[in-house]
């Protein structure tokens, strides 16, 4: 039923993204699919990679890494944001749509009331993209 | 904030990472970006910020508020003394630094080392000519033109050097100006004078401080933010102490120079719109200046929550477009033929008089070298981490070549165009109706500055809208420095990070807003500019230092 799974990932954060990997890992297996791993980064060095280069290699790494443990097809998507903070929603959008994927898994936060001002990324994906989005809290 | 983000920004908003940038020479340190870092959660909002360069900025910039307006009468002289004795005991110092940036901004931009590229050596621009320029110049001296367009040429053309009228000199006889050679060298002097304070030497030292960082950041590999510049002198010692002090007299110099701008930008505002409108006493009213600060507030944060290139790149692209209208109608409206073939003659006469101007030492030009070139050259310096940092933030992708063409010679010559139409028009006014042009009248008879570009256009046909959009402009270019200025102060002080959350940013916008306020109410505006312009003194040596820390930097990295 899915053909590719995309799985946006912060490298800085990936302790805290267990559950949401382990349903994209099973729901990959299960539908026979791949997973794209998306990373957003700011062109300025941060604290997971010290140049765009640096990011991207570390995503490739991350996404090879469980391609192998879990016998899964795996890609990786790094896309340059000039403001993080601001755009990373309409990044992911824009690359989940050239991506082609046809589900997405994100990790999230319970609903809390400063959504209401500010949406949490899952909630601006789930409520804007074609592709089914599938959040983990 | 959800339907703002409905505009299809994909242009820069989603891209592929350019391909591998190539070589550049990683600053190997043990240090983690972000290491310092707390995240305290406030309520619902959750912050990302540096430990200890947020709390101390903040209380120090809370606290020198609350001092200031408590001893107004003995802070506010104080502080007004120290900028003082700065400008007038350091004069040399100051003048010989700018002459410094001059110089090895243009012995880098002539060197092999010109060669090399911000952000490795196959690294893409991240913007395109037009949006790199326009935020390059809105947030480094856009304001400034629209307030000494006018007043600076009209003020050195009747009193040169600051203490001989030429009027003087030469006499006014039945309201005409009697002797025309001499008033011819008066406005050339006055023109290159100008020129001077706004050419190579301001955007030399913005140069220098963009630069570095740019190279410290995007090719070295360290944190944006301005301690980096000295790793090659401090080296690790630069996370401790040191780089806090550098980090928070960054925060100290921004956040000051641009809440006492923005007060007294309003007040300019107030005027000009008091004069326009013809509303009388609106401009001695401070509840309308604080109306003004809040909106420009308002403005400046749809701006930040817009980011990078939703808000404050269209915001600078729009400022640019008002201020090429305005210039080309001044310029077709004003004596047209005449200002073309003067600013050929005013770029010579900068290029003639620049050895004279900059020379540090042996000179009886007091009023000149201490109350402007000295104030200016201490002002454009404590605005540099700001400006520098902004610059740099933008500028990845571009060659040191195009860096310095860029941010130093193509800014000094639309600088010399705007001085030219705008001053020059002003000059001709005064030269053809002496005492009766609105001018002088706002700038040697009654010293009214806020007004001067206002004088100037009220004698121009379609006054009524050309004032309007002078306005537009002022207030635009007030909202393009404050959200920049944000944008640094919040990267600052959460250690160099560009993902900080949202809450930062408009907590930055807010409180510069509140100090504006509180200091417009309170007074306390000039007391605090004097405050932030020394700092002008501390950052001319820290500057020095990164000359070297650059050209060692440069010379590191594959060309």
């Amino acid at each position: 039923m899915y053909r590719k799974i995309v799985f946006p990932v912060d490298l800085t954060h990936i302790d805290q993204l267990a559950r949401a990997l382990q349903t994209a890992i099973d729901l990959a297996l299960h539908y026979k699919a791949e997973i794209c791993f998306l990373g957003v980064t700011g062109t300025a060095p941060s604290a997971i990679a010290r140049t765009p280069h640096d990011y991207e290699n570390k995503l490739a790494a991350f996404a090879s890494e469980q391609g192998l443990a879990h016998g899964l097809t795996t890609s990786f998507k790094a896309c340059l944001s000039h403001d993080p903070t601001i755009d990373t929603d309409k990044t992911l959008l824009a690359a989940i749509e050239e991506l082609g994927g046809d589900l997405v898994v994100m990790q999230t936060h319970a609903p809390q009331a400063l959504d209401y001002v500010w949406a949490g990324h899952g909630d601006t994906i789930a409520a804007r993209s074609q592709a089914s989005v599938f959040l983990v809290r | 904030m959800a339907n703002l983000e409905d505009d299809a920004n994909q242009e820069a908003a989603e891209e592929a990472l350019p391909e591998p940038e190539g070589a550049s020479e990683i600053i190997e340190t043990d240090y983690e970006i972000g290491q310092d870092n707390i995240t305290p959660k406030i309520g619902p909002f959750g912050l990302d910020i540096h430990n200890p360069v947020f709390a101390i900025s903040g209380i120090v910039v809370i606290a020198f508020v609350i001092i200031t307006l408590a001893f107004q009468d003995t802070v506010g002289p104080a502080l007004g003394a120290l900028r003082a004795y700065l400008t007038s005991s350091f004069d040399w110092f100051f003048l010989m630094a700018g002459n410094i940036f001059v110089i090895v901004c243009l012995g880098i931009l002539i060197s092999p080392l010109g060669k090399v590229r911000i952000g490795g050596a196959d690294a893409t621009p991240d913007y395109g000519y037009l949006g790199w320029f326009a935020m390059l110049f809105a947030a480094g001296m856009g304001i400034g033109l629209m307030f000494f367009g006018v007043l600076e040429p009209a003020y050195y053309f009747a009193t040169p050097w600051g203490d001989q009228p030429l009027m003087r000199d030469i006499g006014i006889v039945d309201g005409a100006l009697v002797d025309p050679a001499a008033v011819e060298a008066a406005r050339l002097t006055a023109m290159a004078a100008t020129i001077y304070h706004w050419g190579l030497h301001p955007w030399a030292i913005y140069a220098v401080v963009a630069l570095s960082l740019a190279l410290f950041a995007y090719n070295k590999g360290l944190p944006l933010t301005v301690r980096s510049i000295f790793y090659p002198i401090f080296g690790e010692r630069i996370w401790g102490w040191p780089g806090h002090i550098i980090d928070i007299l960054a925060v100290f110099a921004t956040l000051f120079g641009l809440a006492t701008s923005l007060g007294f930008g309003a007040q300019q505002a107030a005027a000009g719109i008091g004069y326009v409108f013809g509303i009388e006493g609106i401009n001695d009213t401070v509840t309308f200046a604080v109306i003004l600060i809040a909106g420009i507030t308002g403005l400046a944060l749809i701006s930040v929550l817009r980011g990078l290139d939703g808000g404050v790149k269209r915001l600078s692209e729009l400022n640019m477009i008002l201020a090429i209208i305005l210039l080309s109608f001044v310029i077709l409206v004003g004596p047209t033929m005449l200002l073309v073939t003067q600013f050929f003659g005013n770029i010579g006469a900068y290029f003639t008089e620049i050895l004279a101007l900059s020379n540090p030492v042996g000179r009886d030009d007091d009023g000149y070298r201490q109350g402007w070139t000295a104030f200016y050259w201490a002002w454009w310096i404590s605005w540099s981490p700001f400006v520098g940092m902004f610059i740099a933030r933008v500028s990845r992708g571009r060659t040191v070549r195009e860096f310095i063409t860029c941010v130093l010679l193509i800014p000094t010559f639309v600088s010399a165009i705007w001085m030219t139409a705008f001053g020059g028009t002003a000059i001709d006014q005064m030269i053809n109706q002496v005492t009766e042009s609105a001018v002088f009248g706002f700038v040697i008879d009654a010293y009214v500055p806020e007004l001067s570009l206002f004088g100037m256009l009220s004698e121009l046909p379609l006054a009524a809208i050309t004032s309007v959009v002078g306005i537009v402009l002022v207030i635009v270019f007030f909202v393009t420095s404050s959200d920049s200025g944000s944008l640094v102060i919040d990267t600052i002080t959460a250690g160099g990070k560009i993902n900080a959350p949202v809450s930062q940013r408009v907590f930055w916008v807010i409180f510069e807003g509140l100090v504006a306020a509180t200091l417009l109410l309170g007074g306390g505006l000039v007391a605090l500019q004097a405050a932030s312009v020394s700092t002008g003194l501390p950052f001319a040596i820290v500057l020095l230092f990164a000359c070297y820390a650059l050209i060692k930097g440069l010379m590191d990295e594959p060309r």
